[in-house]
């Protein structure tokens, strides 16, 4: 086990020790001398580049350490990607480890020599010794790309179904990451996924349920034909952390089938229960203090869960979440907001808001501050301002609101202002008086330039008092606040709508006048804006400055009208004629596309790339942009002005896309329809408008409530009227009177605009959908059977790897050929499996037609458990089951005749002449693979197995039962397990002379000799232990520790194979298998 | 799924972190910075949970050490706050009453228990033994192969 520190570790020979730079640091770090740590790590980082440059692997992996922790501390070693990868393809598992940890830790998708590290990971995926890939998958996991995951899904997946569990739960939770970088894979993949569901090993099974859930979280309905399986999990699993997964994962497929939450209920109670009783498994580790605050949070959590479903029950606890938002903790007030949220009703808006209020005014802090700002506006404005009964109380809450000091949110509570007014009429003049007040005292919310994110505000003021200035009582001080020097201090973007609009409230005050008759006070306000304009045409934003200098050559010519004595205001006032109506923010979008028009085509042919340089950025108007065109210069005549007009409301009434104005443009000179509603609420509105920042909601909170009550009286009245009349009629009422929310009517009537849709508007949903969501991409329907399509990529033959077996890019259709198939080499390649195969082709002719082609295919392959190869005798046959037929093939059972020597591995208690059951079903054009393990005596011969497979095949005219028997190959190079040896262990084991001999050779030999070691370790899984020209050293070790050196040896046409075993009939049979390979070459 | 994880002592300084989503450096660093700031500011009496962004982050503290995990909305806060604490039984158990130095000293070591518990923010194993065994067994491959490459004849 561990013995202390750096002592044990290689790293200390070699090299700077890694202990020196942390001793170093930490020194530093405790005596906090910055600079000299930085120059430390400057010579550091010189060392290690130079130590990069030696040849040592050794010294190379020591550096990579260093770099590691440094990287850790916040330094770039990216530029050392290249050298990383060197130290992951060590053939030591001690700097293969360090690699990839080094690799995990820095590299990410922008690394661009990731791509290198494609064959080294295939390479150590397929590695002898587990831990080789299991370091691999953990490296992987941290940085695998679309690329990699598409080149090593294949590999990924047949690790799946490895002997060693802790390499299948390795693979399993991997394949997570490589379905969310390559959904394609999903499908392939997911049937041996849910097979791991049932893994005997409770560390794959868990890995399975983890994927499985993480999966199903987000595409919920397509795992609901998985609920029965994790149904008897449920039940039968004893693992907490499995249990958890499996129970948030029913919470979300609870939704979709109803009919689950009925089963769910018992099992759910039994597991309470367990849980209580074993004293809840998490108490047990935590300290008391931690779980108070917990349990304040998990109460909270669980109450917005019940809100959901019973939100009566929570209300009443109104005063109690109140109080949470004192809590010191951040996280529980934040909860206890949220909880608010959702509790609001037209009852008790206005006083859990006071409330908010209150807590805002007492927040310490700037972002819980917002935090709770934002949630006021939340809760007002959710599902379309449906609680709020009195939009003078909101309008006021939200001019409340802006005296917070250095809110980020001023644009939220601007554009809350605008939204308001805009769509709810009746309150426009309200709206109106509340702006102008805050507009008069614009220098309290600008005067500091820290409180910027307030200053928004002055944006939708100053466009509401022009937009509806028809209902400013005092327009000339609103439009003097306006024109102030202090304006100018304003943000860009916001004294441009200042200039626009104190041209509108101009106008109305010009028309004003002109129709009192005031020549005099209307060539006084004239001249107000020629004298205070041009601060505003000096400003050094483009935007104010365009504005202001077209608006003041526009009151120029005013001017010169009025002298003589021409009206204007008319024609002036007509400039901002029209209403705007608010517009859904989704309209622009559901606009459908007119047939034939292409949107992605080049009106023009495009620019040259120097020309766009010059265009300037478009967006600088703010929603003012269509009125904009409606500048003129002051030289077109009144005449020319209207028939231009004329042709646009033709051309606007044309055009499809142009959000129309309401018919009569001119309505502003009458009342808007909405102002009469405006009921009785006529309240001395003198002291507040005079007192800025003085709190005033509370007033309509007690005004409100002083209505309900009003309103309350005079419908029990009625109701008591009725009563009276309905008595001796009917049997009387008994039921208490309550007061809900239907039965408080709104203080106004207010027609809430709702936002104008295009005509014609495309219904759909989908906008909703973020289209960058990574896991919409793995909503996949799975059930669906597997296309031809849709298998993963199998690495190709043109990897220089596979070079060396030449004879592999042959058309692997031989029947009955010893020729390994593609999918043989595959396996055989990624899980370095022991391969002997029988494939079998049997038609079954059925009422005389060919029906079922089935393909058999069989990859065994043994367990190799390191140091204790004497005792394991088993060797596991991987079968792939492919049903190439057009039906469904169930029940299958695979028998096989057993020798005296080799023996089927059959679950206890069943006979010997038992089938094993296969545990799947196939349908059309699937294959899966199942595993069997046979037990062996002795290995030194190679054995033939008979056996048969049994089937029901499923069609529509009915189910039939089918056989097809097959044969099993079991030969002396299965046996043999690939084993790396070193070349002086493997002259030891020569000089040791305990070992027979025998040899073999064969003529006529032609491919050169890379190949034929590529050959001999492909097929007999031998090593090469080392390689002088044309004569090579071989190793390889059966599972019964039988060791086998081989001395192959190429001549001019003819190769000889010395080979040397413990056992000579092993030799003998092997070098025999090893001829008849030769021989085809 | 686990965001991220990191170690930190009180004075702020990263002791590890591992993450299971692929950031840029730049961001990693601004991420840790501000997260090691949020939960050094608040007091023991608090809970172990913060919600932060769109994440949640689950700390909790061992001595002088702050372990933190940022989760997804959907998971399960106790849950995580169990991982952290079997994180730490493992380091325990592996080094044998484990302090910040042992951590501080073998990084490494500490990321392949790490590694070893859970993989891809998903936890992998929750058998303390099985994973203590995992670890141990490639530490010995280590052992023979150094051992090995001690003979004269390499």
């Amino acid at each position: 086990m561990y013995d202390g520190g750096f002592q044990n570790g290689i790293l200390n020979g070699v090299g700077g020790s890694i202990k020196k730079i942390v001793v170093h640091v930490t020194e530093y770090e405790n005596n906090n001398f910055l600079f000299p740590q930085a120059k430390y790590i400057s010579q550091c980082i010189d060392e290690i580049k130079q130590e990069l440059k030696q040849d040592n692997i050794a010294v190379k992996a020591n550096a990579v350490c260093k770099l590691t922790y440094l990287q850790m501390l916040g330094y770039d070693i990216s530029w050392a990607a290249f050298n990383i990868i060197e130290v992951m393809s060590a053939s030591k598992f001690t700097f293969k480890r360090i690699g990839y940890l080094a690799a995990s830790q820095c590299f990410h998708e922008g690394t661009d020599v990731i791509m290198l590290t494609t064959n080294q990971i295939r390479k150590d995926l397929s590695s002898p010794n587990q831990y080789d890939t299991g370091v691999a998958l953990t490296g992987l996991s941290c940085f695998v790309t679309p690329d990699l995951a598409r080149d090593l899904a294949n590999d990924i997946m047949t690790l799946m179904s490895h002997t060693k569990p802790y390499i299948r739960k390795k693979a399993v939770l991997i394949m997570y990451k490589v379905f969310l970088k390559y959904p394609e894979s999903l499908r392939p993949a997911f049937p041996r996924l849910k097979e791991k569901l049932e893994d005997p090993d409770p560390g794959v099974q868990s890995a399975a349920v983890n994927v499985i859930c993480e999966l199903a979280r987000r595409n919920p309905k397509n795992y609901l034909s998985l609920a029965p399986l994790f149904f008897k999990l449920m039940t039968s699993s004893t693992n907490n952390w499995v249990l958890i997964k499996i129970i948030k994962l029913f919470g979300a497929l609870t939704p979709l089938e109803p009919r689950l939450g009925k089963k769910l209920i018992e099992p759910l109670t039994n597991l309470i229960h367990r849980f209580i009783a074993s004293g809840n498994f998490w108490l047990q580790t935590s300290k008391v203090k931690i779980v108070i605050g917990a349990a304040l949070y998990l109460g909270l959590l669980a109450m917005s869960k019940i809100l959901k479903t019973h939100p009566k029950s929570v209300q009443s606890h109104k005063d109690l979440i109140l109080q949470c938002l004192d809590d010191k903790d951040e996280s529980i007030r934040l909860r206890a907001l949220d909880l608010l949220y959702g509790m609001v009703s037209k009852k008790n808006l206005m006083e859990i808001v006071k409330k908010l209020m209150i807590h805002v005014d007492k927040a310490e802090g700037t972002t819980y501050r917002d935090e709770l700002l934002t949630k006021i506006i939340d809760i007002c404005s959710q599902s379309n301002y449906q609680y709020i009964t009195n939009f003078e109380w909101y309008i006021s809450i939200l001019v409340e609101l802006t005296r917070l000091e250095g809110t980020r949110h001023g644009h939220l509570i601007a554009a809350q202002m605008l939204d308001v007014a805009i769509r709810v009429k009746a309150i426009r003049k309200f709206a109106v008086s509340q702006m102008a007040m805050l507009l008069d005292n614009a220098h309290l919310i600008a005067s500091n330039t820290q409180r910027n994110g307030i200053c928004e505000v002055l944006y939708a003021a100053a466009w509401i008092c022009g937009e509806f200035s028809e209902h400013l009582e005092e327009s000339n001080q609103t439009l003097e606040a306006m024109l102030r020097p202090k304006v100018t201090t304003l943000p860009g973007h916001i004294q441009a709508v200042y200039v626009q609009n104190m041209v509108k409230l101009y106008a109305s005050i010009l028309q004003q006048k002109e129709q009192d008759g005031e020549k005099e006070a209307a060539q006084e306000i004239t001249q107000l804006m020629i004298d205070r304009l041009p601060q505003f045409v000096q400003s050094a934003d483009l935007e104010v400055q365009e504005r202001a200098s077209c608006i003041l050559q526009l009151i120029k010519y005013i001017q010169k009208l009025q002298i003589k004595e021409v009206p204007v205001a008319e024609e002036v006032i007509a400039l901002f004629a029209g209403e705007l109506n608010p517009v859904a923010p989704k309209a622009q979008k559901k606009v459908p596309v007119p047939e034939g028009l292409d949107l992605d085509a080049w009106i023009n042919e495009p620019p040259s790339d120097s020309e766009s340089e010059d265009e300037k950025p478009k967006t600088i108007f703010h929603d003012e942009e269509q009125r904009h065109s409606r500048h003129r210069q002051p030289e077109i005549d009144e005449e020319e002005l209207a028939r231009r007009r004329e042709v646009r409301k033709q051309e606007q009434a044309n055009n499809p896309f142009y959000i129309k104005s309401s018919p009569s443009p001119q309505k502003q000179y009458q009342d808007t329809p909405g102002v009469e509603h405006i009921p009785v609420v006529q309240i001395d509105l003198s002291v507040p408008l005079k007192v800025p920042g003085m709190p005033m909601s509370d007033q309509y909170v007690k005004l409100e409530e002083e209505r309900r009550h009003k309103q309350k009286l005079e419908k029990d009245k009625k109701k008591k009227k009725q009563k009276k009349e309905k008595k001796g009629k009917h049997r009387r009422h008994n039921s208490l009177h309550t007061e809900s929310d239907e039965d408080i009517a709104p203080a106004q009537h207010v027609d809430i605009i709702t936002e104008e849709m295009p005509e014609n508007a495309l219904p759909s949903d989908e906008d909703d959908k973020d289209p960058n969501d990574p896991y919409k991409a793995l909503d996949i329907d799975l059930d669906k059977p597997l296309a031809d399509s849709e298998k993963l990529p199998v690495q190709s033959h043109r990897n220089a790897e596979n070079l060396k077996s030449p004879d592999t890019e042959a058309p692997l259709v031989g029947k009955k050929s010893k020729k390994p198939k593609k999918k043989e080499k595959k396996h055989k390649e990624k899980e370095r499996e022991r391969e002997k195969k029988k494939e079998r082709e049997k038609k079954v002719a059925e009422e005389g037609k060919k029906v079922n082609i089935y393909e058999m295919s069989c990859v065994s392959n043994t367990y190799d458990i390191q140091g204790n190869l004497q005792n394991d005798s088993q060797v596991t046959v991987s079968v792939i089951f492919e049903n190439k037929s057009t039906s469904f093939l169930k029940s299958m059972e695979l028998n096989v005749l057993d020798s005296l020597n080799a023996k089927m591995l059959r679950p206890e208690g069943s006979l010997v002449h038992d089938g094993i059951p296969v545990p799947f079903q196939l349908p059309p054009g699937i294959s899966n693979e199942a595993q069997f393990v046979f037990t062996l005596q002795s290995i030194v011969m190679a054995q033939k197995l008979k056996g048969t497979l049994s089937f029901i095949v499923k069609n529509d005219d009915g189910s039939t039962h089918e056989k097809i028997d097959f044969k099993l190959h079991f030969s002396c190079a299965s046996y043999l397990i690939t084993t790396p040896c070193y070349s002086d262990a493997f002259a030891k084991l020569l000089e040791s002379g305990d070992l027979h001999m025998s040899s073999i050779k064969v003529d006529g030999i032609s491919i050169s000799f890379q190949h034929l070691l590529a050959k001999i370790c492909f097929y007999h899984h031998f090593s090469v232990v080392e390689r002088v020209d044309s004569c090579a050293s071989m190793y390889s070790r059966s599972i019964q520790g039988h060791h086998v050196c081989l001395l192959v040896k190429k001549g001019e046409n003819s190769v000889s194979v010395d080979g040397k075993c413990n056992d000579s009939t092993l030799l003998s049979n092997l070098l025999d298998e090893m001829k008849e390979t030769l021989s085809k070459c | 799924m686990i965001r991220f994880i990191l170690l930190f002592s009180r004075q702020g300084k990263l002791r590890l972190q591992k993450w299971y989503i692929t950031l840029p450096d730049r961001e990693r660093k601004k991420i840790t910075r501000e997260i090691v700031q949020i939960v050094l500011a608040r007091s023991q009496k608090m809970s172990s949970f913060v919600n932060w962004k769109d994440l949640k982050l689950v700390y909790k503290r061992y001595a002088s050490l702050y372990f933190c995990c940022a989760i997804e909305d959907q998971d399960n806060e106790l849950l995580t706050l169990e991982v952290v604490h079997r994180y730490v039984e493992l380091l325990d158990r592996y080094f044998g009453n484990v302090c910040e130095l042992d951590i501080i000293f073998n990084f490494e070591k500490a990321y392949f228990i790490l590694d070893e518990f859970i993989m891809g923010g998903e936890i992998q194993e929750t058998s303390k033994k099985s994973a203590v065994k995992a670890i141990e067994d490639s530490d010995m491959l280590q052992e023979t192969m150094e051992e090995y490459m001690n003979k004269p004849a390499f």
